[in-house]
């Protein structure tokens, strides 16, 4: 068995285990650290594949950003852990059929004589000076640029939606204005007095205190 | 060489490799420990006062202070970890090592010179991004895992300023990747190299760029005046309030280890890494100390100067000020590329 096998067989247990404690760990913040660790044996695997780019923006998408603010939200839910499991069995039987039906259909793809990718040739070695990234960005900005346009305008108008329909400025909210906040000079917020330096008034006799230790 | 090569057979790549992990990260661990105590030195000195100056080698009088960061880490190693109870133990234990291990996977594709690099990989600029991304999960779990209110709030400030000012990072690295038509650091570097020493670094076509990501370096590893995330004044410590012993001093070393990464990274994309900044000296791996060491001194220097700033202004300085200033200088770069009154080539 090569190296690169032995990698293989590694990071598919590590990410199978992982993905199966995602949906059987009884704590939400486990099951999501768990979710980053698939998305990085993932990530692993693409590496594998020789799609560095892939792999990368994997972890710094997934991981670094969405993840995080997935964490953040599940953090903060006040969560009883017996009223989750509640339904359990009620949901096993809708979840089996399909977990079925998406066996069934890869394996009609994978297995299938439609496909022959049994036959399929493996992809010939890139030069030492291919770029993954750069053939990537080639692509999409000259024979895929219309997809990816639009792609990105329905994400535009997703995050426009999403702010649109969650914002609600409250009326009674103090806020400042940072433009204003600059422009303040000293002699706005402080008057300065010239006023003669005075003398304190002699203390009293302090006999008392004296007495008192 | 050959003898080492015949005496491990097949697992002689391995074992080099591990042999030149060890000899990038003890020196790091070297660095940290005496940042630590520069920090205090320099901080001292800027409030006109002397900073350690007790412990010493041997009793020798003139080295008063430089034992510090050992005696410190003495100290750390022999005390207890307080498991808080109600902690979840085994990701209150991991959280430390979350927050370390991107800090030192990081220098793996950090080019020391033309030659010196542990893995000269092609999408270095993406690792290194992706890397330090990672960082901010030994702070979340930290505040999570320790069950508490302060280490809570200052986990969830934490992971909304750093996904924030990523974001402002991110481009201020698109404008580097714009000047050097590579992802490879060594490149980046070696693009750099005009005929006129500093003046052709990246800085100066990039100087906002330059500047955001200084102050993005500075909010990503959650130093003065953007340490929220600790705020000694209203929450305490923020999310290692609950750390001790060991455990707090590996949070300690992630922290600063995570500044001389940042450092590093700003003298190799915008300062020239190893190149040396007028045309008649030798390029080398001294510059490279000399520029981090530079970049380091802005962070404490940052740290004796600003008051903390309120989490408000953070967020707003990160969304609405750096992210603004950098699509407009991609703009301006852009397009200033296209025209032929280009300096850089």
């Amino acid at each position: 068995m090569s190296f690169q096998l032995a990698v293989f067989y590694a990071f598919a247990l590590i990410l199978v285990f992982a993905a199966l404690r995602v949906i059987t760990a009884r704590n939400p913040v486990h099951a999501s650290l768990f979710l980053v660790l698939a998305f990085v044996t993932a990530a692993g695997l693409w590496m594998l594949l020789e799609a560095e780019f892939l792999a990368i923006t994997l972890v710094l998408v997934y991981v670094g950003a969405v993840m995080v603010l997935f964490l953040f939200v599940v953090m903060m839910l006040d969560i009883n852990i017996d009223r989750i499991r509640e339904g359990y069995w009620e949901y096993l039987v809708p979840a089996l059929v399909v977990a079925g039906t998406m066996l069934a259909e890869m394996t009609l793809l994978l297995v299938g004589r439609s496909l022959r990718l049994e036959g399929m040739p493996a992809p010939a070695a890139k030069a030492e000076t291919y770029s993954n990234t750069k053939e990537l960005g080639r692509l999409i900005y000259t024979q895929y640029v219309y997809a990816f346009e639009i792609a990105s305008v329905i994400l535009l108008v997703a995050i426009v939606a999403a702010i649109a329909l969650t914002m609600r400025r409250r009326k009674d909210s103090k806020y400042q204005d940072p433009a204003r906040q600059v422009v303040v000079r000293r002699a706005d917020r402080v008057r300065i007095v010239a006023m003669k330096s005075e003398k304190p008034a002699a203390p009293a006799a302090p006999a008392s205190e004296q007495a008192a230790p | 060489m050959e003898f080492f090569s015949n005496l491990f057979g097949p697992t002689w790549p391995l074992v080099w490799t591990l042999a030149k992990i060890v000899a990038i990260v003890l020196p790091i661990m070297g660095c940290v420990a005496y940042l630590t105590l520069a920090e205090r030195k320099v901080i001292g000195f800027m409030q006109v006062r002397l900073g350690p100056n007790r412990v010493t080698f041997f009793g020798i009088r003139w080295l008063g202070g430089l034992a510090q960061p050992i005696a410190d880490a003495l100290k750390l190693l022999t005390k207890e970890i307080i498991i808080p109870s109600g902690a979840n133990k085994v990701l209150f234990l991991m959280a430390p090592v979350l927050s370390l291990m991107p800090a030192l996977a990081a220098w793996a594709v950090i080019p020391f010179d033309p030659e010196l690099v542990l893995a000269n990989v092609d999408a270095g600029l993406l690792y290194v991004m992706a890397i330090t991304s990672m960082g901010v999960y030994g702070v979340i779990i930290a505040g999570w895992a320790s069950n508490s209110k302060y280490a809570f709030l200052g986990c969830l400030r934490s992971a909304a300023q750093i996904v924030s000012y990523e974001i402002a990072m991110g481009f201020a690295l698109v404008g580097v990747l714009m000047m050097s038509h590579s992802l490879n650091l060594v490149e980046i570097v070696k693009q750099q190299q005009g005929g006129l020493g500093a003046l052709s670094w990246n800085f100066i076509p990039l100087f906002p760029m330059f500047i955001v990501y200084l102050i993005s370096g500075v909010a990503e590893t959650n130093r003065a005046p953007f340490d929220v995330a600790e705020g000694e004044s209203e929450i305490v410590a923020g999310f290692h309030v609950e750390y001790s012993g060991m455990a707090f001093a590996v949070f300690f070393l992630a922290e600063y280890a995570n500044m001389i990464l940042v450092s590093t990274l700003t003298a190799v994309m915008f300062l020239g890494g190893w190149l040396s900044p007028v045309p008649f000296l030798p390029d080398g791996f001294p510059w490279l100390v000399g520029k981090v060491g530079f970049v380091l001194f802005l962070f404490l220097w940052f740290r004796a100067t600003f008051p903390r700033y309120r989490y408000d202004q953070i967020m707003r300085l990160g969304w609405k000020v750096f992210i603004p200033v950098t699509l407009v200088w991609l703009m301006v770069i852009g397009g200033w590329m296209q025209t032929p009154y280009w300096p850089w080539k």
